[in-house]
């Protein structure tokens, strides 16, 4: 498997399928672990990390699956556009990105996990699949946990569990988390109130790139706050017991909206789709934000020639990486913007089966 | 009061109101802005964790406590506490024991509860503890050469390859 594969297809988690993909993007689960001989990160010499590095190294190619169906990719030689391709892909956070030293990733094929080697923590494990399906997800993510162990002593505390380089993730080490598509609570001016609900009962609410980022396109992860005390089904108990509740809200906030506003609606959601079509320079912040209408549009039936897995895609391809990546140009952001409207206007021309009548600029 | 991140004095004191329930800073000038232009990102997750060990600390401390606390090491990685509170995150799994009297109220008030309840590694947790012990063994390895102590080094060579030998 080949790194330039990735810009492909759009990757598990925005596969757009699965129980509930109306609203839910993505169930998704990581696990920190440490080894038991080594110094957290933040304490590690240079050789201690390249040593690291090699020990996991051998414990995940050839472990989790046969060499020629991973992508293992050492970090310290990837370009820096390379690096932010992953990151919106979110195969590794930001940190991971612009850390220094050895570090790296390891990928499959269809991306449904990935491991990072030498983040916060020696290992952070994930596995991330379309739709409402934690269950499924912590089957996987503990044979691949299980496997890796095998060969490794992790550091392990007999009372506090898995220790880690945070005193926050002691314990399971493992945050459940699931990203929902919720416009038309933020149309209805509901979505505070919702997460105030959430604080109350120990679940933490992130935007689409995780802590400290903006809600952008609508989307908001909710994950589990504490790692220590509870179960592993516990903690994916709390998380899949809200959901439901929170699916239901976005359902009735959008029965709402068409009953007593549907032309305004209608008007937002057409509006959003026509510039997409038209625009000829638009920012990525734009595009989030009027795919996300176009989304709920086509959810509601609004807009019947468009599929959710088409705009799943549209909103990878449009990120800042992904776009240059695509044009395999370097781009500085005004280019990139036009780059950007040029990319929707022939991808949704093409979409509709119009016969490029629309894309002649 | 000295700054949380600094020795100097602290003159900013910030309180965030993110997160359910307000927490205090107290900044000197310097990592006061520092807190206040960096991006959100790292703020939440460092200025929380070391909000969080600051309010622990506060509580029925003094200042001379307070600073000889900080002088306390780890044997095994050799952080110090003042080093773990200013940085949110600790050097190596003994930490846990090392830092045990401070942590555990620190834990319990992060999460609710001390007691771990879920999963547990094949291999047994005492194997884990021994193996932490390398990581002392490798620095202390590492230390001897630097004073060209060669005796010392490879005695600890012939303790570490036991060590690692071991079935685990």
């Amino acid at each position: 498997m080949e790194f330039n594969d990735l810009t492909r297809t759009s990757g598990e988690w925005l596969r757009g399928a699965g129980p509930e993909s109306d609203i839910v993007i993505s169930s998704r689960i990581r696990l920190a672990r440490n080894l038991a001989d080594f110094p957290f990160i933040s304490r590690t010499t240079p050789q201690d990390r390249t040593r690291l590095e090699k020990v996991l190294h051998d414990r995940i190619v050839g472990v989790l699956l046969p060499e020629n169906e991973l992508l293992y990719i050492d970090l310290t030689q990837l370009p820096k556009l390379d690096l932010q391709l992953l990151v919106e892909r979110h195969l590794i956070s930001r940190e991971h990105a612009e850390a220094q030293g050895a570090r790296a990733v390891a990928i499959d094929q269809g991306e449904r996990f990935s491991v990072m080697v030498n983040e916060e923590d020696h290992l952070r494990i994930q596995v991330m699949q379309s739709g409402l399906d934690l269950t499924g997800v912590w089957e996987r993510i503990n044979r691949i946990d299980d496997l890796i162990e095998e060969d490794v002593t992790y550091a392990f505390h007999d009372r506090l569990g898995y220790l880690t380089a945070c005193p926050t993730n002691v314990g399971t080490g493992m945050r459940v988390s699931v990203m929902l598509h919720l416009p038309a609570l933020v149309i209805t001016r509901q979505i505070d109130k919702v997460f105030r609900s959430l604080q109350k009962i120990s679940l933490a609410v992130r935007g689409l790139y995780g802590e400290g980022s903006q809600a952008m396109g609508d989307f908001y992860q909710i994950s589990n706050q504490i790692t220590l005390g509870c179960t592993e089904a516990e903690l994916i108990r709390k998380v899949s017991d809200i959901v439901p509740v929170i699916i239901d809200y976005e359902r009735q906030a959008r029965e709402f909206l068409i009953k007593e506003s549907h032309e305004s609606l209608h008007d937002r959601v057409s509006r959003a789709y026509g510039i997409l079509r038209t625009a000829q320079t638009i920012s990525s912040e734009e595009t989030m934000h009027l795919l996300s209408s176009v989304r709920m549009g086509v959810n509601l039936g609004l807009i019947r020639d468009l599929a959710v897995p088409a705009i799943n895609e549209m909103f990878l391809a449009t990120q800042p990486a992904h776009m240059q990546k695509i044009t395999g140009a370097d781009l500085d952001s005004a280019d990139r913007n036009i780059e950007r409207a040029r990319y929707l206007r022939r991808f949704l021309n093409k979409e509709l089966g119009s016969g490029g009548a629309a894309d002649k600029n | 009061m000295k700054c949380q991140q600094c020795d100097k004095p602290a003159t900013f004191h910030i309180t965030e109101l993110t997160g359910g329930k307000p927490t205090e800073l107290h900044l000197c000038e310097e990592h006061a802005r520092k807190y206040l232009t960096s991006s959100a990102s790292e703020t939440t997750a460092v200025a929380g964790m070391t909000a969080a060990i600051a309010q622990q600390m506060a509580v029925g401390q003094t200042a001379e406590e307070l600073s000889q606390l900080d002088q306390q090491s780890c044997p095994v990685c050799g952080i110090s506490f003042f080093e773990f509170r200013s940085q949110g995150r600790l050097g190596c799994p003994h930490d846990y024991v090392t830092f045990h009297a401070q942590l555990e109220p620190l834990i319990l008030n992060i999460h609710g509860e001390s007691e771990h309840v879920g999963k547990r590694p094949k291999h047994s947790a005492a194997g884990s503890e021994h193996r932490t012990q390398l990581i002392r063994l490798r620095r202390e390895m590492k230390e001897a050469i630097d004073d060209e102590n060669y005796e010392r080094a490879s005695q600890l060579r012939d303790e570490i390859q036991s060590i690692e030998a071991r079935e685990i």
